[in-house]
């Protein structure tokens, strides 16, 4: 439970209001084809070049329910820790719009697929449990174009009955650094079971923010405003800033919050009114007289329980035990699943005599910086795991130090270097050789008596300047505990 | 030889399997009597000049293996047909060419069978006199100005004056057992499920069936044996074992219990039916089998719950229908006066009722008081019939509860228009089996029909108590001609 300084509250005069927020994420469903038919799903084809019939409504079409979407929303499920129903009801949703074939939307209303579960959120001072309120199926709709042409709106069917789910969440959230970490969980725990591939950009993932306001204190819910379908953490945050702001501004106004749908307008960061509760529509849901109710039995769901590979928090409390890493360094292994594949690969390549500590502090260090500047994910790293635990083991024996690693690793970078070969070819081998580093002490000693004789007579700080000196003769090879250990004894 | 259009189903393919006839005999001989019926209005679309070359066809290189093997034959205009325009007897579909074909007509043409043409029916099936047709009203060949039933009238009328040997409809509520009554012809409409769905323009998906229309119980048994299949692209399918239906139509029926529901004696049944009904019976117990009286306590529900139901689903069916991708598009100033336009000027009368009905019943508010309501009574007649079977192995019952009428007779009346499916409607929403056959005149000389309810996926009992009646009732259609000039 978070702390009282961490509380995010809105202030105004004598009074703090509380946020709340419900989110009702849409995640596309990973899957090659469709919903109810058997159309691609691929991102980002020519328009309407994966449209069947079924998707278009031709008349006498009727949908087939796909059951690898089924298998991903209930391994979705387990992955939010909630209730898997085994009898669900497809229903239709029914409106009229240009980019909806059928002018109804199958969607699963008051029997969902997934019932009530939860997750687990790493806040800065300590865990939060976000309540699931449920999961179920959908379609997707068309896509409107309407900048194409001055006198007509085009459409492209491609994205039509794409598999969504829609997960909502309880009114548990408080702050939009827990919206943050809710969405990024979830996109965690989905990507872990390959059921979304959480790319916001493309739209796999996307919003509706359920915002109200209470007086700190309060157990009542203010009056809710939903912000609608937005595809962005960032935005969500400040859609969610703003609305507080907003309905706050109008409390104090003595102004009443209106229950209503709003935009958020990305460009002048505020929240607009899109329609009122009374002008909502009314889309008539009743179970789709095309579809039987699904039903999926105990073995079925067993089977897929079985297939769930190690979720987030799972892995994160074994990296803590196996690994002895702290918590903060297994969230930032565990939060994305490919971070913790390449460590996972990188700890098995280390081998026995393996410093996994440092591993650690080189991928969350160099190997992040690296991938930053370049823009990259880690499955696209230019070090692969192989190499980059050989590069650990290296510094690990003493073959080379911490610094002539990072000259190394530099080396890496182009081309998927092997280490080994580098420090072979450049010479940049640690000198370890106890006998030839005297001897290059004993000559920085010589050389420098006067400052001996000040060292011995107490300027300790010039310790250092030997420990340089040596460094500097070595031309940074030289092994800088044996330097350390040598000079102690010397001077 | 006789005429070859007055030939059964099963007589032309005996002979055309026996190579007395051809396929273009036969083909030209009812596209001939096709072309002199225009006054039936039967026809919306025909397909005479591709149907002549397909026999042609056909006679170059028979498979007598098939079952329908080069038979002509018009179906219903509910059914898409690949490259022919289907329209559902609506303006908003008026220049629909699907490109794809229904799983019911493909089995169809898969055993060798030939399209005349696309028959008339009520817009989008929603009618019981064909008045409700884009394309026209269909006359009968019972007589002139006299309706053919509906919604699949143009069905009714093309079997009846023999300008198909048989045809299929579909039935959502009576839709082939009130034409099939009306016109003294053999209607089935099979168990929900065991016929597909898939490319067949819905109505009301939960209530929908395709089935066989013919000129006796053997016909009606083998082209049903045709059309029921397994469809995987009908989530509603059911996957069940399948009779020979003709193979194993018997008119032995010995030792059968037939119900006689007390409900289906409604209040103003004119006496000619209850007659009719009686004289149903007497054939029952002629035959062997026996009669025994059952109660069908919530009979009177269903006629109110239908009318529920069936708009309801049809209010989201036909929301596709909104000028945006196909069909008939009205110019809008923008897109919601484009679907007002479109959907107001595309969509006739009673199809816009429906709408309307439809959509008031699904709304929020309403929807636990009528929607909800609906399908808890549809629940009950279901288990009414299912207490019944418990006793009886099929249900008797007169398939509508007056003769034909005629054109514009009721047309200003649609409560009295639905009445005529006062006793085919708890059938569907069952999900029951039922045929239609004909069993006898009316004082104006009309035909009259019986119908034989039964269990589900037990069309091969029906069909055989139907079988065993027809040659007890020994049947003749008065058909005069009085269309061809």
């Amino acid at each position: 439970m978070s702390k009282k300084d961490s509380e995010y509250l809105i202030n105004r005069k004598d009074n703090q209001y509380e946020v709340v927020i419900g989110l009702e994420v849409h995640a596309q469903v990973l899957s090659e084809s469709k919903l109810f038919s058997t159309s691609a799903t691929k991102f980002g084809a020519e328009p309407n070049t994966q449209v069947s019939l079924v998707d278009a409504a031709f008349p006498g079409m009727l949908p087939v329910i796909n059951e690898f979407c089924v298998k991903q929303a209930i391994k979705t499920g387990i992955g939010l820790n909630a209730k898997i129903n085994k009898r669900s009801v497809f229903d239709r949703k029914n409106y009229f719009y240009a980019d909806l074939p059928q002018g109804y939307q199958i969607s699963q209303f008051k029997d969902p697929i997934v019932g009530e579960g939860k997750v687990i959120l790493d806040m800065p001072n300590g865990q939060k449990e976000v309540g699931i309120e449920r999961l179920h199926l959908e379609q997707d709709a068309g896509k409107s174009i309407h900048d194409l042409d001055p006198q007509n709106t085009f459409v492209d069917l491609n994205r039509s009955g794409v598999a969504l789910m829609e997960i909502v969440s309880k009114p548990d959230l408080r702050s939009p650094d827990e919206v943050n970490a809710y969405i990024k969980k979830l996109r965690s725990i989905m990507r872990y079971l390959g059921t979304c591939d959480g790319n916001m950009q493309e739209g796999s993932l996307r919003a509706d923010v359920n915002v109200s306001v209470r007086p700190k204190g309060s157990k009542e819910f203010g009056t809710r405003c939903e912000i609608k379908n937005i595809n962005s953490i960032k935005f969500m945050q400040m859609a969610i800033e703003y609305e507080a702001n907003r309905q706050v501004d109008l409390i104090e106004e003595g102004k009443t919050i209106d229950q209503e749908t709003r935009l958020f307008d990305t460009k002048k960061n505020e929240t607009r009114s899109m329609r009122s509760k009374e002008d909502a529509h009314d889309y008539r849901y009743f179970p789709d007289p095309d579809l039987l109710p699904l039903e999926v039995s105990e073995k079925f769901i067993k089977e897929l329980r079985n297939d769930i590979p190690e979720l987030p928090d799972d892995k994160k409390k074994r990296f803590i035990e196996e690994f002895k890493l702290s918590p903060y360094e297994a969230n930032i292994l565990v939060s994305d699943i490919d971070t913790a594949k390449y460590f996972e690969e990188v700890v098995a390549k280390m081998g026995k005599n393996k410093d996994i500590k440092l591993a650690v502090n080189w991928i969350t260090g160099e190997l992040f910086a690296v991938l930053n500047s370049k823009g990259l994910e880690i499955s696209q790293s230019p070090v692969s795991a192989k190499n980059f635990a050989i590069l650990i083991n290296l510094i690990k024996n003493g073959t080379i130090s911490g610094k002539i690693a990072k000259t190394v690793f530099e080396l890496m970078i182009d081309g998927d270097k092997d280490p080994q070969t580098i420090v072979e070819e450049k010479g940049l081998k640690q000198q370890s050789d106890p006998k030839a580093l005297e001897a290059l002490i004993d000559k920085i000693i010589n050389d420098n008596r006067e400052k001996a004789i000040e060292y011995k007579q107490g300027k300790e700080k010039l310790f250092g300047f030997f420990v340089g000196q040596a460094m500097k003769a070595s031309g940074g090879k030289a092994n800088p505990q044996l330097i350390n250990e040598i000079l102690k004894k010397k001077l | 030889m006789l005429d070859i259009t007055k030939q059964s189903l099963t007589e032309l393919v005996d002979n055309i399997k026996n190579k007395k006839l051809s396929s273009t005999d036969v083909t030209k001989a009812f596209i001939d009597r096709s072309e002199k019926s225009e006054e039936l209005n039967s026809y919306i679309t025909n397909d005479f000049t591709s149907a002549l070359d397909k026999a042609k066809k056909f006679d170059q290189k028979p498979n007598f293996n098939l079952k329908l093997p080069g038979i002509p034959m018009a179906v219903k205009d509910l059914f898409c047909t690949k490259n022919i325009k289907t329209t559902a007897g609506s303006k908003i579909l008026n220049n629909f060419v699907p490109t794809y074909e229904s799983t019911v007509t493909e089995n169809i043409w898969n055993e060798g069978a030939i399209l005349l043409g696309k028959l008339n029916c009520d817009e989008f099936a929603m009618g019981s006199s064909n008045e409700t047709s884009f394309f026209g009203n269909v006359q009968s060949p019972i007589d002139k100005n006299l309706v053919p039933g509906g919604s699949s009238g143009g069905s009714a009328s093309a079997v009846a004056g023999q300008l198909t040997p048989v045809t299929i409809g579909t039935d959502t509520g009576g839709s082939i057992r009130q034409p099939a009554s009306f016109t003294g012809i053999v209607g089935l409409k099979p168990t929900y499920g065991s016929c597909s769905r898939y490319g067949i323009v819905a109505f009301a998906s939960s209530l929908d069936q395709a089935g066989p229309m013919a000129q006796n119980v053997k016909d009606c048994a083998l082209l049903h044996e045709v059309i029921s299949s397994y469809d995987p692209k009908d989530s509603t399918s059911i996957d069940f074992k399948r009779n020979h239906y003709s193979k194993e139509l018997t008119n032995n029926i010995k030792g059968k219990k037939i119900g006689i529901p007390k409900e289906y004696r409604v209040e103003g049944m004119p006496k000619e039916i209850e007659d009719l009904w009686q004289k149903g019976i007497q054939y029952i117990k002629d035959c062997g089998a026996e009669t025994i009286d059952i109660s069908l306590p919530n009979t009177s529900y269903a006629l109110p719950t239908y009318y529920i139901v069936a708009p309801a689903e049809a209010s989201s069916n036909l929301a596709r229908y909104d000028g945006v991708k196909y069909g008939f598009r009205a110019k809008g100033e923008n897109l919601i006066d484009m679907y007002e336009k479109t959907r107001s000027e595309g969509f006739g009368a009673e199809v816009q009722r429906r709408i309307m009905i439809g959509t008031y019943v699904l709304s929020s508010g309403y929807y636990d008081a009528y929607y909800l309501k609906a399908q808890k009574v549809r629940k009950l007649i279901k288990n009414d019939f299912d207490e019944a079977y418990k006793k009886v192995d099929a249900i008797l019952t007169p398939s509508t509860p007056s003769s034909a009428f005629k054109i514009g007779e009721k047309t200003n009346d649609p409560v009295s228009m639905y009445l005529n499916d006062i006793f085919t409607v708890p059938v569907n929403l069952a999900g029951l089996p039922g045929i239609s056959i004909p069993a006898g005149h009316d004082s104006k000389g009309y035909p009259l029909g019986l119908q034989i309810i039964g269990k589900a996926f037990d069309e091969q009992n029906i069909l055989n108590i139907a079988y065993a009646m027809e040659k007890k009732i020994n049947f003749k259609n008065k058909i005069t001609d009085w269309w061809i000039k």
